[in-house]
């Protein structure tokens, strides 16, 4: 096994193949365009933004991507 | 995490209140001890509109002694599909005094306390003070963080909600004990990208699947009753019909409550939250028309293409004549701009003028210089020039 064997994680409830050990920020960028505003939860468990870059994903992680809304 | 009760309660109730209450009383978890805290209680909730309407409403029910209303807004007609502490006898009175009264009908010995004011940096902070807890059910994200700083800085729980058409969260925030805000969300998401509720709707319902969890917390918070929300998010989807949650941990590195706080003072929450782009802004000043303008170019045949960057749904409901379609959206992934005409004026519009200005901003930015935007949008064509067309 390498660093780039894909491995499947689940995002917002959707299976995907990404590379082994790709990094929450890394992710959260191919979704959004700007992570303001965004929170990600791994494995239901809210990451806080600074810590995005020394989170690798791996084989059945399950991410959700959450977006701020205003309403009230 | 069970927390203690973070009221103390009252010394007595009445012969009256005891009837009253009497199904909180016989639960074992409420008891005598338990309403007589929801008696000394005082909560201000923020906002009298979607998820205000039914927190006060059962928080007044529920005998909550004290209950503060921040609002300075009116009652409007396209109110009344959700906040129904307004009725259609309300349209055009002030909303504290319309949700003041509902209460005072539910509860009579609930005292009421009414801020007619917009929440700001100048007041928050004295407002909060005399309270026990804050609900929120504001509609924007400026006041969010307003809020949530508050109760930060003045050590209060912050019992949070907030919806968008078939979809809500709620969380209760409290630094003490777990998470802010800011530790969630550390910034609003950019100006425009996220629509508010009045450009992007919002099911009727959703106010009350979303208000009752933030009343559920706040008498469990006031009482000490079971496992509060604090350190984890509610996400609940109505068409799904799912309730969801994620654990939310204090973030060291939060601006607000972390370890080395840059934000120790309320701040420019409007600059923060950037209501309009700066782009934007730049692209709107000197390039803003009226609805009168653009009626009198019509009358005078001027050669104008006017394009309307709302979607779809919303060009369906009302329209400016000769407008069209073609969303914001378009124009920001770049594929609309190929399609404008070189030899006409374009008159870029949406419901208020928000997203247009951001179109505007794309656009100057391509070479349209003599682009210009219609400043209050739709609503502001109607109200001026076919005020027998609706709004929305």
């Amino acid at each position: 096994m390498t660093a780039t064997t894909p491995v499947t994680v689940s995002v917002n409830g959707e299976p995907r193949r990404i590379p082994a050990g790709l990094t929450l920020d890394r992710l959260v960028a191919t979704l959004t365009s700007a992570p303001a505003g965004v929170a990600a939860a791994l494995n239901e468990s809210v990451v806080p933004r600074g810590q995005w870059p020394a989170t690798p994903l791996g084989e059945g992680d399950r991410v959700e991507v959450l977006t701020a809304v205003q309403g009230g | 995490m069970s927390l203690p009760p973070l009221v103390e309660p009252a010394a007595e109730l009445t012969v009256d209140e005891v009837r009253r209450y009497s199904r909180h009383l016989i639960i074992p978890d409420v008891g005598m001890a338990g309403q007589k805290r929801l008696k000394n209680a005082k909560v201000l909730c923020v906002g009298a509109g979607g998820l205000g309407s039914p927190a006060l409403l059962y928080l007044a029910a529920a005998g909550v002694g004290t209950l503060g209303i921040v609002e300075f807004d009116e009652v409007d007609e396209s109110n009344l599909q959700r906040q129904v502490i307004h009725g259609q006898s309300d349209v055009g009175r002030s909303k504290a005094e319309s949700a003041r009264d509902s209460v005072q009908e539910i509860n009579p010995y609930t005292r009421v306390i009414l801020h007619q004011e917009r929440l700001d940096s100048s007041n928050v902070m004295e407002i909060f003070a005399g309270y026990d807890l804050i609900v929120d059910g504001t509609d924007n994200f400026a006041t969010r963080y307003l809020v949530n700083d508050a109760c930060v800085l003045l050590n209060k729980p912050y019992v949070w909600g907030s919806i968008y058409r078939f979809d809500g969260q709620a969380s209760v925030f409290w630094s003490e004990h777990g998470p802010c805000y800011r530790c969630l969300y550390p910034e609003p998401p950019p100006p425009g990208m996220v629509p508010s509720c009045a450009e992007g709707g919002v099911l009727g319902v959703l106010c009350a699947s979303v208000g009752s969890i933030q009343v559920t917390e706040a008498i469990k918070v006031l009482t000490g009753t079971g496992e509060p929300l604090v350190g984890r998010l509610m996400i609940y989807d109505a068409l799904e019909m799912t309730y969801r949650q994620v654990k939310v941990r204090k973030d060291p590195e939060c601006a607000v409550c972390g370890k080395n706080p840059s934000v120790t003072e309320l701040i420019d929450y409007e600059a923060f939250c950037g209501v309009v782009s700066e782009e934007a802004q730049e692209a709107a000043r000197d390039a803003t028309i009226t609805p009168r303008q653009l009626k009198e170019w019509l009358d005078t045949g001027e050669n104008v293409d006017i394009i309307d960057v709302r979607e779809p749904n919303e060009y369906e409901i009302v329209s400016i004549p000769g407008a069209r379609l073609v969303p914001k959206d378009e124009f920001l992934m770049g594929n609309a701009l190929q399609g404008l005409p070189q030899d006409k004026k374009i008159v870029l519009h949406c419901k208020t003028g928000v997203r247009s200005a951001e179109v505007l901003a794309v656009l100057k930015s391509a070479g349209f210089s003599d682009a210009v935007h219609l400043g209050g949008g739709v609503i502001g064509w109607v109200n001026q020039i076919e005020p027998e067309k609706p709004v929305y």
